[in-house]
């Protein structure tokens, strides 16, 4: 091991309360998940953030690429119709 | 017996107080920033915990308050073990520290939760969940070093061997620990002994880390207001301000 070496970037993903999505929070480096979770903990919960901590090796995330951005997103630009806003949400309904 | 309350918060108190000093001397220096950040957290569980125990004391005490213990108060009032005085010679060292203190902090804290006086079962039922936490991290660490490379287990082995002889201090009685004890307070420092052996033995023997030969080193202690040569320059560096600008504030 040299000495710049800080283990596998893992990303980290809180939930903020009980049935909520979990949220893309931050990465860290640490050397397996013990201790990823560890420093998951001290570093993105303790000042009271959430109750729920998922953690994911970062190369083992599938990601688009910037470079496909027009190929992938821009099509769906004009087809409005594909939004759900020709609806009324009831005021009542939260988190959409 | 308030004397000896006083004597005892004080003791808690300084403890966590001086180690905390101890780890806030470290921020930054960690091997990873990831640690760095774990280790300042428990510094800061520790002061927080000091500042309950040292309010306490003042309030007993009355006409004074847990700044002016901490910044104004000479060396030999101060009540610390010698174990939180010890430098940080290298990252095996703090955690072989750390893993002795949170292994007597989690012992005595969950003993305090039986204790007649509100204030201490308050501060105590706190502190255990910090602690077993802290506790949780520092015996992963004496894991992962001992069982790590020849010369991490060379380094945790090292620092256990150095640090072994300052943890008689934790399961010795004096005065103040028999009237705690007749008192219903506190249990005796002896008591918590057997306890903490066989939860560092079994840590120390799962990471192929040998367990050292008890020695009594000394016979004067820190919980009794006799210091190693540590204590002086730690408080030198962490009361020099107060005492340069006695009115400073935020």
């Amino acid at each position: 091991m040299s000495r710049d070496d800080q283990g596998i970037l893992w990303e980290v993903f809180i939930q903020v309360k009980a049935g909520r999505a979990y949220k893309h929070v931050g990465s860290l480096h640490a050397y397996d998940k013990e201790m990823a979770m560890k420093s998951a903990r001290d570093l993105f919960t303790r000042r009271n953030e959430g109750n729920g901590i998922w953690i994911v090796k970062a190369e083992d995330i599938v990601s688009s690429e910037a470079s496909d951005g027009e190929a992938f997103f821009d099509p769906s630009n004009d087809k409005v119709y594909r939004h759900p806003t020709f609806y009324k949400i009831p005021d009542g309904v939260k988190h959409i | 017996m308030k004397d000896e309350l006083i004597d005892y918060c004080l003791r808690l108190g300084d403890s966590s107080l001086i180690l905390s000093h101890r780890i806030a001397e470290y921020c930054s220096k960690a091997p990873i920033l990831e640690e760095d950040l774990a280790i300042t957290n428990v510094g800061l569980d520790l002061l927080g915990q000091a500042e309950n125990f040292l309010n306490y004391a003042a309030n007993l005490k009355g006409n004074t308050n847990a700044d002016l213990l901490t910044f104004k108060r000479r060396e030999g009032d101060f009540r610390c073990l010698h174990l939180v005085q010890t430098p940080n010679t290298d990252f095996a060292f703090i955690l072989a520290r750390q893993f002795f203190m949170d292994c007597y902090h989690q012992i005595l804290f969950k003993k305090l939760l039986n204790s007649k006086d509100e204030t201490i079962l308050g501060i105590s039922k706190k502190a255990i969940k910090e602690v077993n936490y802290h506790l949780d991290r520092s015996s992963d660490w004496i894991k992962r070093l001992g069982l790590g490379t020849k010369e991490s287990n060379e380094r945790i082995q090292n620092a256990i061997n150095d640090l072994w002889m300052y943890t008689d201090e934790l399961f010795t009685d004096n005065s103040t620990d028999l009237s705690m004890e007749k008192n219903k307070i506190a249990p005796l420092s002896s008591s918590l002994k057997d306890e903490w052996s066989q939860m560092v033995v079994n840590t120390l023997k799962d990471s192929e880390i040998e367990v050292p030969e008890d020695i009594y080193y000394s016979l004067k202690y820190g919980k009794d207001g006799f210091h190693t040569e540590y204590l002086g320059y730690i408080l030198a560096e962490m009361q020099h301000l107060p005492l340069l600008y006695p009115d400073a504030t935020w």
